[in-house]
């Protein structure tokens, strides 16, 4: 045990020696695994980014809300026959929030997209949100300031309007929208809440922080006809483990509410975030086989480059092998000394890699949420050190099984 | 006590389908603290029996014994150890680690060995400042002239205490002048009661040795003392 420690102890320093020795070389070879390294830990961060915006722009959503909708999210009908559906009017959503027994929270929705003002400033094809006092309900929302518009606001059709935080920044860069007057679609409204950072970027207008919300009437009386459009009814589950129950409800009662008999076919859809994050996350899954793939593939070739490498260099010091031999080197020495030799090039190549990718984590930062994982960096680590050991070991066994007479005769 | 007893040595290599015999039946004793000199043109066969006796490859047929142990079925592990530990090489082209300075080209063999860190930092050291190196110890082989690189080389076979020492033309590369230091040392270190063995082409270079053996056709000519030796002048040193 004690010579085995030794052993390896001195192993390490003639290896160490050995990389001294050849700066350049080892550098260049230290290059394939540093971009190797880099990449891999570059892309599974930001693939980690990706999936936790993603979570938290889901959940800021709610995961327990049903859409009763004209439209269908995922679907295998044809869309002119989803097209010669009844709309969905405030009527059937009164009728329904009057049936439905088991929801939390029921809302009409109806969405428009307007260019909003303030002063000089303004946003463009805003996702314009309509909907009555209980749409808060519905969602997660926080508050930076103010507060959701109030249930005698939205019966009455007041102009008040809530704003998601990106809005804000945008149009008060210094904080001070509550109670401005804005210009949505040309028609004044006065600001009564701002949202604080709900969503994530990948959600694009789905995010919350991208919309602006106000009573539904007032989106009927200025922007859309209320005959010729289908309003959503959002519902809200009292909880998640209620989902299917509620879905199964409200189904009964909007097949209810649009009469029809048992032998018809239903003309609503009841769409669900769960049919929209399993099409998303078998996207992002993609994305994510294609970037390992690719970024190990990269680590790969840095690895084969290591070991042409040592193979060289194996080939080139067959005379130092040689002395090495004819003083005493056993053949585990000489293996273990070439296999140091790459593993340590490795794992030095692989820590660089790995700062290289926290900086570039920080640099990207500015943009997708990102953060090096603790686990990123203890596999980044043994990743480099596994390449090293497998890099070297074919070169470090020719090595190891050269005759010494062969390897001092050669010139 | 004989160091070496080789009894009806044959190698035999393969090249092709050609059986090659470098050496065909050598038998020959060598005693402690000896000083033997091998001698033949080339293709007689004295590389070949260099390697043999320094354990760098092992016979096809014949009985090597070194140290009354038997070497001639040892595996390679056993051959490393016994390169390690008993016999101390030096080389016509000196054979040092580029790289690496004088101190540490002669401490690898203790490395090898297993001694520890400030044992073998002190017995090398000492090791060269036995060779008149104690100025040159962080010095690398090219910041060297060749005689010094050469000391280095005996440096390094001494470090270990070897039962022999086998040197391989170690002033082939050297001229006249630093050559005849070179045999000064070796006559030295034989003086010490060291075992030596030397192949060499030159009949003078042979001479400072007690015994000439005379190889041709791998198998020995002639096993001879030498009457008239070749005694160095040692203030040769002193410069």
């Amino acid at each position: 045990m004690r010579t085995l420690l030794f052993e390896i102890k001195e192993s390490m320093l003639i290896a160490l020696r050995a990389i001294r020795a050849n700066k350049i070389r080892s550098l260049l070879t230290m290059l394939g695994i540093v971009i190797g390294i880099w990449a891999v830990v570059v892309m599974s961060t930001a693939i980690k980014g990706i999936d936790n915006s993603f979570q938290t722009g889901m959940s800021a959503l709610g995961s327990d809300v049903l859409y009763v909708d004209k439209w269908a999210w995922f679907t295998n009908e044809d869309w002119w026959k989803l097209r010669a559906r009844r709309n969905i009017t405030m009527d059937d959503f009164e009728r329904f929030k009057e049936l439905a027994n088991l929801p939390s929270a029921v809302a009409p929705v109806i969405n428009s997209r307007q260019v909003i003002k303030y002063g000089d400033r303004r946003v463009d094809g805003v996702f314009l949100n309509g909907s009555n006092a209980d749409y808060v309900k519905t969602t997660n929302f926080t508050f930076n300031m103010g507060r959701f518009y109030s249930e005698i606001e939205s019966k009455s059709s007041r102009y008040v309007v809530v704003i998601g935080s990106e809005i804000a920044k945008n149009l008060f860069p210094r904080g001070d929208a509550l109670d401005k007057i804005i210009k949505v679609g040309g028609i004044n409204f006065q600001v009564v809440g701002v949202l604080s950072e709900q969503g994530s970027w990948l959600l694009g207008s789905w995010n919350p922080d991208n919309q602006v919300f106000v009573p539904i009437g007032t989106i009927f009386k200025h922007f859309l006809g209320q005959a010729w459009n289908s309003i959503t009814i959002n519902v809200r589950a009292k909880n998640p483990t209620l989902l299917e129950e509620t879905k199964i409800e409200a189904e009964g009662v909007m097949r209810k509410v649009r009469g029809l008999t048992i032998n018809e076919e239903n003309d609503f859809s009841i769409n669900q975030q769960e049919g929209l994050m399993s099409t998303l996350y078998s996207v992002v899954g993609v994305i994510q086989i294609a970037g390992l793939f690719i970024t190990g593939l990269s680590l790969f070739v840095g690895a084969i480059g290591i070991m042409n490498i040592m193979f060289v260099s194996v080939k080139e010091r067959t005379r130092e092998i040689g002395i090495r031999k004819a003083i005493g080197a056993k053949k585990r020495t000489v293996l273990g000394q070439f296999l140091l030799e790459s593993s340590t090039i490795c794992l030095i190549g692989g820590i660089f890699g790995l700062l290289l990718a926290i900086l570039t984590s920080l640099m990207i930062n500015q943009f997708i949420p990102t953060s090096v994982q603790y686990d990123a960096v203890i596999i980044a680590i043994l990743v480099s050190l596994i390449t090293g050991v497998i890099a070297g070991l074919a070169p470090a066994y020719t090595a190891a099984k050269m005759d010494p007479v062969e390897a001092l005769r050669y010139e | 006590m004989n160091i070496i007893n080789m009894e009806h040595i044959a190698r035999v290599y393969q090249v092709g389908s050609e059986e090659v015999f470098a050496l065909r039946d050598v038998s020959l004793k060598i005693d402690k603290n000896e000083y033997v000199a091998i001698m033949g043109p080339s293709g007689s066969g004295k590389s070949t029996l260099m390697n043999l006796l320094g354990c760098l490859d092992t016979p096809t047929s014949g009985k090597y014994d070194f140290n009354g142990v038997s070497v001639s079925d040892m595996t390679d592990n056993q051959l490393a150890a016994i390169r390690n530990k008993e016999i101390g090489f030096v080389f016509q082209t000196f054979n040092l680690l580029a790289r690496s300075d004088a101190l540490h080209n002669v401490e690898l063999p203790l490395i090898y060995g297993g001694v520890s860190y400030s044992e073998r930092r002190d017995r090398a050291k000492q090791s060269l400042i036995d060779v008149g190196l104690q100025d040159r110890m962080h010095h690398k082989p090219n910041e060297l002239s060749g005689g010094q690189r050469q000391r280095v080389a005996i440096a390094r076979a001494l470090v270990t205490k070897p039962s022999i020492i086998l040197a391989d033309e170690p002033t082939g590369n050297l001229d006249s002048k630093t050559g005849e230091e070179i045999m000064v040392l070796f006559s030295e270190i034989h003086g010490k009661g060291n075992t030596i063995i030397l192949v060499t082409h030159e009949e003078y270079i042979a001479e400072h040795a007690g015994r000439i053996i005379r190889l041709r056709d791998g198998l020995i000519e002639k096993d001879e003392r030498v009457v008239v030796r070749h005694v160095p002048k040692i203030n040769a040193v002193a410069e």
